[in-house]
């Protein structure tokens, strides 16, 4: 278990970058927390020619209020949104979602940048900036541009990232007042891959849902908004929620796909109980909050 | 007060009395030597080339590439190996009809299973090594595969080996009683199909080897990550056509075994072949990878299986009928029989059940080799019974626990006979029910999980009642024609500081076997613990032994440690007599030194009779020689195994709508007979619990119906995490064996035997108010859900 042989360069600048890039296409790949691009050349599953280092890129580490949102560096850390006061109170979803990412070594290294370019299905923090309607920022030969998180996830480990892209950074708009979030999946044993995961926002103004985003993970080929089954709870007074429209929408909206251990119809009937779950649990905290 | 000679005595007493492990802090340190910690000079590695599918011919191999590799050596297939190496086929003469097919370290024509080495390539690094192998060439034609061992009987199955026949590797039938009649007579019959997955050993350290060929003197030296170094010397020396004596093989310290480091890989062979060839060291240190697809896999048994009970619950008789799936080949030198004709022997061991049919049929199939892992055969064994036992208590309406009372061997029934021929001498169903029950606050217990009912929490408590074969004789290898010794040996010397150095046969994976060695020597001859040092697994300077296997480290090699020490004591207090001009039979040795055996008062100190005997010999009398070592074997006699028994029980919850299954509790009490070091055998205890929860509700080496191994990495393979596992609480019964004096039975195996039943029987304790119920392991969430009918 032994990596082919690669050359490894620490880029200092975009423009260096882009030359690397030029120079190598697509047999040059970006690490950034090598969390799931290690063990995959350990394998020789993955082969770059070149591993193309951004840790020295300028920009892409902090976290940073911007006004009306959070700009979180695509090198930030795990530990590093677990840790961030701004995120706890602005955006307090990721900090939930952290406490259920794999192990604490994988979150001493791994990267919110890294992990939504590598768009593992049943990975949390593609649902979770889905839920947050975050934009993902990009920077690329062309210059920079910014995608829907909802738009950037095209497939299982396929997004919307041309050659020669990176991802700078994630801005998650900060939280209105009214708005409940939580996050919950079905695991094996702690810390491994969700068999069915759900990220929920949901936006309560007097006592109403004027918004929900219900975002889905280790369901579908990759992380998905249930927008069918978010319809169903807006208008919903929250303490008389009733989940069995969204479990009933939803499971007819997604399109499950087998994982090792689990079946379609096993993931789509998860899925549908952790969303009665997750609903519940997110009424009574707001109960217990206001109560 | 003491009276001063027993508090001397008391010092010197380390026989039941709980001493950490002496390699613990060294290992927990990173201090350990493992195989790959050793350097040497000169030294080589191999990377292997592996086919992809489960059945293929070899149609070519080109290596040219390969070959052109800066820093490959060498390259090596499946035909060049043929002229390197003798062949082997895994048969032994006491499973009759039990057949395998030729075998080399590389497939030669045709690979067999996916993962089966084809080529190997040798090269300055591992890295360079897989280079090479990545550039390898080989040309395959697809062959149909046997995956399912359901299909391999079938007459239009592709047959493995041509040669052979057909996929039957072995048959047992086994009668005894009126079995028709029972169940004609039965006013209940409880039934049932039981699968259990494959599963694997997963050692910390995985399987390591550094063949070092020297071709002055024709000597190979081995550091081998192994359970059994002498049986792996005889491997080697016969293979490979050397002197058995100019085969040295030295187990340093080993990282986990649990079965799976006694058997004969090709890897290994490969590696010893490339450095008797070059006569330079090779390495082989197995990746994760390598050993999920080449380490035996485990179980891999359907048992067809019912049982016949009278009104009152009596078991009247059990019919039984289990396929196992082996793999393509049974694993060289013990065979893959073995785990088939425990599992067949072993169904209804604890029960008095006077008839019993039993049908083996173990086959070959496209799969990764299976054979002995821990518990070998017992946990399908304990899983039918048991689950049968519950099925038939639940149908008669009466309590599982009193059901298993009503139906053991009792005390007055000793030594006692199982139906499929096993010799029990005496074991104590009893006292370890009665003793579970208070452990568990059993009815306490099954109040709390009534009200918990009533609040839609479906908890589960399952039992498991069990034996194990311990402390195996002769008749388990060695009569059928393995070179593998039942008996094993201590050389035992005290040096002029009057410490102690104990060589012994029997070797240390981590569970303490040198502790316990040294535990027995220390009171044996009445010295300080920390004056005693053990040294395993070197074939150069051990005394020849079986080693490690088969719970008998303890209760074999114990044994010859303790008469040797015993030796070694008369020894010394001859000469102690000699010089004080005493009588032998008056002295004694305690806490270091010898003492009159009337007052206990000290007479001298080891160290003083060290100095005289080993400088100063001209002191004594002429024609005097002090005798400063011993050495002695032991090989157990009268049964042939020394079986242990006991009781587990789970209490679990199931969440019924998502099917997982959360341990809360796990109780065993068991009887290993007299016990050495019980901070030990309770880690021997939960260690072997875990890995029966894990077969239970983690652990599966999955395969895609063509027979790709799917799960290659610790993400796809569930093992069991310690966030996961109960508290497991572990009581004793003591029952000494009479048949060595040490009174001490094996017990690495016990908690790995009857923990998958007793979760078996929780789940399905827990699903009971839904009539739903599960049998195929591991009990996976969605194999929970489909019985609920939710999936």
């Amino acid at each position: 278990m032994k990596a082919a042989p690669f050359d490894y360069v620490r880029v200092s600048c975009f423009e260096e970058m882009q030359e690397i890039f030029a120079a190598h296409g697509d047999d040059a790949q970006v690490i950034a927390g090598g969390q799931s691009l290690i063990p995959a050349m350990a394998m020789r599953m993955a082969r770059p020619s070149v591993l193309l280092d951004i840790a020295g890129l300028p920009g892409l580490s902090g976290i940073e209020d911007t006004g009306d949102a959070i700009r979180i560096g695509a090198m930030a850390r795990y530990v590093d949104l677990r840790e961030s006061a701004l995120l706890a109170t602005h955006v307090p979803l990721i900090r939930d979602a952290v406490a259920l990412i794999a192990h604490e070594a994988i979150r001493s290294r791994g990267t919110i940048g890294g992990n939504l370019a590598h768009a593992d299905p049943a990975s949390e923090m593609p649902a979770v900036v889905q839920a947050l309607d975050a934009r993902i920022d990009i920077r690329g030969p062309e210059g920079q541009r910014s995608v829907p998180a909802a738009e950037f996830f095209l497939g299982t480990y396929a997004v919307d990232l041309a050659p020669g892209e990176i991802i700078v950074s994630v801005t998650v708009p900060k939280a209105p007042a009214g708005r409940l979030s939580g996050i919950q999946e079905f695991v094996r044993r702690s810390g491994d891959y969700a068999s069915a995961g759900g990220a929920f926002v949901l936006d309560v103004e007097n006592g109403r849902i004027a918004a929900a985003r219900l975002a889905c993970f280790g369901v579908c080929d990759r992380a998905v908004l249930a927008e069918q089954a978010a319809a169903t709870l807006v208008g919903q007074e929250l303490a008389a929620l009733d989940p069995e429209p969204a479990v009933k929408a939803l499971a007819s909206e997604i399109e499950p796909t087998a994982d090792l251990h689990n079946g379609p119809a096993t993931k789509r009937h998860l899925i549908g109980v952790l969303t009665k779950r997750l609903l519940a649990d997110m009424v009574s905290r707001s109960g217990k909050a206001h109560g | 007060m003491l009276k001063r000679n027993d508090a001397r005595a008391d010092k010197s007493n380390f026989v039941g009395k709980t001493v950490p492990r002496e390699n613990a802090r060294r290992l927990s340190q990173g201090r350990g030597r493992y195989v790959d910690d050793i350097a040497f000079r000169n030294l080589a590695h191999v990377a292997f080339v592996r086919s992809p599918h489960a059945h293929a011919r070899i149609l070519s191999i080109d290596t040219q590439a390969a070959r052109a590799v800066p820093g490959v050596i060498d390259v090596i297939t499946g035909q060049d190996i043929r002229s390197m190496c003798q062949p082997w086929v895994g048969v032994l003469g006491h499973f009759p009809g039990l057949k395998s097919a030729e075998q080399y370290p590389l497939a030669v024509d045709v690979a067999r299973w996916h993962g089966e080495p084809v080529a190997v390539v040798l090269a300055e690094s591992r890295a360079l090594a897989e280079d090479g192998a990545d550039l390898i060439e080989v040309e395959w034609e697809a062959l149909p595969s046997v995956v399912d061992p359901e299909t391999a009987l079938e007459s239009d199955a592709h047959v493995i080996h041509p040669e052979l026949g057909d996929n039957l590797a072995f048959r047992l039938d086994l009668e005894k009683g009126e079995v028709d009649a029972a169940f004609a007579s039965a006013a209940h019959i409880a039934e049932g199909t039981f699968h259990f997955g494959r599963h694997t050993g997963l050692t910390l350290e995985p399987r390591s080897i550094v063949a070092d060929f020297d071709p002055a003197l024709r000597q190979l030296t081995v550091h081998h990550s192994t359970q059994t170094p002498f049986q792996m010397q005889d491997v080697f020396a016969r293979h490979f056509g050397l002197e058995e004596g100019s085969v040295r093989v030295i187990a340093p310290d080993v990282g986990g075994s649990f079965g799976l480091k006694l058997h004969v890989y090709g890897e290994e062979m490969a590696a010893c072949a490339l450095s008797i060839r070059h006569g330079r060291p090779v390495k082989f240190i197995a990746d994760r990878l390598e050993a999920f697809q080449t380490d035996i896999h485990a179980r891999d048994h359907r048992v067809k299986a019912r049982m016949a009970v009278s009104a009152e619950g009596e078991i009247l008789a059990m019919e039984v009928d289990d396929l196992t799936g082996i793999g393509p080949f049974s694993v060289y030198p013990r065979t893959s029989a073995v785990e088939g004709n425990q599992a067949i022997r072993l169904m209804g061991g604890p029960y008095r059940m006077p008839s019993y049919r039993g049908r083996l049929q173990v086959v070959f199939q496209n799969k990764t080799p299976m054979c002995q892992y821990r518990a070998v055969g017992h946990p399908v064994a304990c899983a039918v019974t048991e689950g049968l036992v519950d099925q038939a208590a639940h149908a008669l309406g009466i309590d599982p626990l009193e059901m298993r009372r009503r139906n053991v061997v009792t005390q007055d029934m000793y030594p006692h006979t199982s139906p499929t021929g096993y010799v029990f001498e005496r074991l104590s169903h009893e006292e370890c029910h009665a003793r579970l029950a208070e452990m568990m606050n059993y009815e306490r217990l099954r109040r709390e999980q009534a009200e918990a009912r009533e609040r839609g929490v479906y908890r589960g408590i399952g039992f498991a009642t069990f034996i194990e074969i311990t402390n195996p004789g002769p008749a388990f290898y060695g009569v059928g024609g393995a070179r593998i010794s039942a008996q094993d040996g201590c050389v035992m010397k005290m040096e002029p500081s009057g410490d102690i150095r104990v060589m012994v046969s029997v070797t240390e994976q981590g569970q303490g076997t040198e502790t316990i060695m040294a535990q027995i020597a220390a009171t044996h001859l009445g010295v300080p613990l920390e004056r005693v040092r053990v040294y395993t697994g070197d074939t150069q300077t051990s005394p020849y032994g079986g080693a490690t296997w088969a719970s008998r480290g303890a209760g074999i090699g114990g044994v010859a440690v303790m008469k040797t020490a015993e030796a070694l004591k008369e020894n010394l207090l001859t000469v102690a007599a000699t010089i004080l001009q005493a009588q032998p039979g008056e002295l004694d040795i305690s806490a270091g030194a010898v003492v009159s055996r009337a007052s206990g008062e000290e007479r001298m100190p080891l160290s003083e009779l060290g100095r005289i005997a080993y400088f100063r010999p001209d002191t004594l009398p002429a024609g005097f020689h002090a005798e400063l070592t011993a050495a002695r074997h032991y090989v157990p006699q009268g049964y042939p195994f020394a079986f242990t028994n006991g009781v587990q029980a789970s209490h679990l919850e199931v969440d019924i709508e998502t099917g997982q299954v959360r341990l809360l509790d796990h109780w065993v009490v068991e009887d290993c007979g007299r016990i050495i070091n019980p901070l030990l055998v309770d880690e021997q205890i939960r260690g072997g619990v875990v890995q029966g929860l894990g077969g239970a509700l983690f652990e599966e080496c999955l395969y895609s119906p063509e027979g790709q191994l799917l799960c290659g990495t610790m993400a796809d393979y569930l093992t069991p995490m310690a966030a996961e596992m109960p508290d497991i609480h572990v009581g004793h019964v003591e029952t000494p064996t009479e048949t060595s004096p040490l009174g001490a039975k094996g017990v690495g195996e016990a908690g790995t035997a009857a923990a998958p039943a007793a979760v078996m029987n929780a789940i399905n304790d827990a699903l009971s108010p839904f009539g739903a119920s599960v049998s195929r392991m591991p009990f996976t969430p969605e194999r929970v859900l489909r019985a609920l009918g939710k999936v």
